[in-house]
């Protein structure tokens, strides 16, 4: 019984389709999961390992490296503040401090009706436009503590659907089609290598 | 919008809105360049590059044209290029990602054929949704007009691309932890010798690993031939490079400017540039390149934007990034936050590395919030010359790659520009800049 949805299945093989090793699909394996499921459940994580040909353990082990993947439930908003140095000298902790004051939770929780998660992030590479804020991901650029109120509000009320999906998808994109050039190339060249590799050792 | 004349290479599209759509890409010379790449033999493409002398873009300015020349010759090889761009006050890729990712699948592909790879992936920092959407987009656009995939338009030549997301891992934009990342693996950096990907690379096979804006930077090469960019710039910083302007100037952005022919100067305060510092104060220091970089103040403000002027005078280009701290700037309160940016990025493979980032950032954190000790300073550069031994520049390095090195420069630039500010910071219980 597969925890993925058909669709989502055989998006899965697609995806493993364009790699020449299995593992490489591991990561967008996991974005996929978590756009299903909005975080990345132990479920998901076990079909993963056997998509890809590795432990459930080593799957969760790889996943928790990354900042962008989740083993535990989130909010359906991700709502992240960068800190860093080019926000920080215009307003990023203030800002920061209004987020957990408007949404009523710190840095790293929930809110009660599961809609925020709020997080403190590292740059996120929009340094011309201080204090950087993304929610799902989407460069939101609101920058006063106003503009802030206003966003939630939005997302509250349900606004903003078409720019800000669900949490966990990151490209709405669908790739038309698998690799063009032909994959059993590379394993006939590897082999071919190898066995003229063997000649000269012989 | 330059200071110079040079033209804009990289951002010449981007001031229509449509500027990352095929439509707009094909009106404006796109794909001219591989056009004239594929009837060239892939030799003279690489012999182009090198004569443009192209410094890769990413932070450590190798030559690009040298890279391709190291890759090992094999039956199975690879192109990665690392669109992981995640140090501090960096977002120059970011813009040509979002706004002109035809340009970068040019590069590739041009860049593909001159290596003779046939497989090439592209790793877009997790981060950049929007990035990625319109990546994918490009890419299902180039296979459709015949850019990509089988027999490139009619050349026999042919290329997969693949654009990969990352997951959010700073460390992820060092080579080697790309090339783990890719493989779907923590990104911990491999140790060098003996896994220098031009020799073991993507799944243990020889691969060229460019940056983003080095790709974008491809097609006007081949199109304007080698020669013409390297008549812009100076010695070995040739061509346009874009630099991201953040911090307290009046203009925070994306500018392309002429390499060693434009200062910091100019950079921050020309009126068609940064404009100068927020309401008109005195500029306190500025971070050159990335975060990883030892800080400059006002006398350097005259040094060329170029990667050796840089490099003698003691801090480097690195990421293009240029931060600006005005007069009301604390500099312990910078420096600690960049230190705990490296103690929350380190991979924690290394000891000095992941504990020295840690111990850095608690001194640090004590000093600015009011629990500094005298004997702190000390601990301090102690700490930092555990890490790199002798705290000098270019750095010394303990750890199997220059994370651990990245960590020291903003602290003792901090130190030593701003002793005084510290003390004050111990002796009054706290920082006098809240």
């Amino acid at each position: 019984m597969s925890h993925f949805t058909t669709t989502n299945a055989t998006r899965a093989r697609q995806l493993i389709a364009l790699y020449p090793e299995p593992r490489s699909a591991l990561l967008p394996l996991c974005h996929l999961a978590q756009e299903q499921d909005g975080w990345l459940r132990p479920e998901a994580m076990a079909e993963i390992a056997e998509l890809v040909g590795v432990t459930a353990a080593e799957v969760r082990g790889t996943a928790t490296f990354y900042d962008m993947l989740h083993t535990e439930p989130i909010g359906r908003y991700l709502v992240s503040v960068c800190t860093n140095i080019a926000c920080i000298l215009d307003g990023a902790t203030e800002l920061l401090a209004h987020a957990e004051e408007r949404l009523g939770v710190r840095v790293g929780a929930t809110t009660a009706d599961g809609l925020f998660t709020l997080e403190e992030s590292e740059c996120l590479a929009d340094c011309d436009h201080p204090p950087c804020v993304q929610v799902n991901h989407r460069f939101v650029r609101t920058t006063t503590a106003q503009k802030f109120d206003e966003l939630i509000d939005e997302l509250k009320a349900g606004g903003r659907a078409e720019e800000i999906p669900p949490h966990g998808t990151l490209v709405r994109i669908r790739r038309n089609g698998g690799l063009r050039v032909e994959p059993q190339r590379i394993e006939r060249e590897r082999a071919r290598a190898a066995s003229s590799a063997g000649e000269r050792a012989g | 919008m330059a200071v110079t004349d040079a033209p804009r290479i990289v951002t010449a599209r981007l001031d229509h809105a449509d500027s990352h759509t095929l439509e707009r890409y094909l009106a404006t010379g796109g794909y001219d360049g591989l056009r004239k790449a594929l009837g060239m033999t892939p030799a003279a493409v690489v012999a182009e590059v090198d004569a443009a002398s192209l410094l890769g873009r990413g932070g450590a300015g190798f030559p690009a044209g040298r890279k391709w020349s190291m890759l090992k010759k094999d039956p199975v090889t690879y192109l990665v290029v690392n669109g992981d761009e995640s140090e501090p006050a960096t977002f120059k890729d970011h813009l040509l990602i979002e706004r002109d990712p035809h340009q970068i699948l040019e590069g590739v592909i041009i860049s593909a054929y001159a290596l003779q790879v046939t497989q090439a992936f592209i790793y877009l920092r997790g981060e950049f949704a929007l990035g990625l959407e319109r990546m994918e987009e490009a890419l299902n656009d180039a296979y459709r007009h015949g850019a990509v995939g089988e027999d490139i338009f009619g050349s026999g030549f042919s290329l997969d691309i693949v654009v990969h997301p990352g997951a959010g891992a700073y460390i992820c934009g060092e080579e080697t932890a790309l090339l783990e990342s890719l493989e779907g693996k923590r990104g911990f950096p491999r140790i060098k010798p003996p896994f220098f990907p031009a020799v073991i690379g993507l799944y243990g096979q020889p691969t060229v690993v460019n940056n983003v804006e080095t790709m974008a930077n491809i097609p006007w090469i081949v199109t304007n031939g080698g020669a013409a960019f390297a008549a812009l710039g100076e010695g070995r910083s040739t061509g346009t490079r874009l630099f991201a302007l953040a911090g307290h100037v009046r203009n925070p952005g994306p500018y392309e400017v002429e390499m060693v022919k434009t200062t910091f100067r100019d950079l921050i305060y020309a009126p068609s540039l940064g404009g100068g510092v927020r309401e008109d104060r005195e500029l306190k220091a500025f971070v050159p390149g990335g975060v990883s970089a030892p800080w400059f103040g006002p006398k350097q403000l005259d040094l060329p934007l170029g990667q050796d002027e840089v490099g003698a005078a003691g801090s480097m280009l690195g990421s293009g990034s240029v931060v600006v701290m005005d007069e009301t700037t604390c500099a312990v309160r910078a420096s600690w936050r960049i230190t705990k940016f490296f103690f929350r990025e380190s991979c924690g493979q290394c000891t000095p590395c992941r504990e020295g980032s840690g111990w850095l950032e608690r001194i640090m954190y004590r000093i600015e919030h009011g629990g500094g000790r005298e004997e702190d300073l000390d601990l301090l550069m102690d700490v930092c010359d555990n890490i790199s031994p002798g705290v000098n520049w270019p750095p010394q390095q303990t750890t199997i790659c220059v994370l651990g090195p990245s960590i020291p420069p903003s602290i003792a630039a901090a130190i030593s520009m701003f002793r005084d500010e510290f003390l004050v910071h111990i002796k009054d219980g706290g920082c006098p800049f809240d």
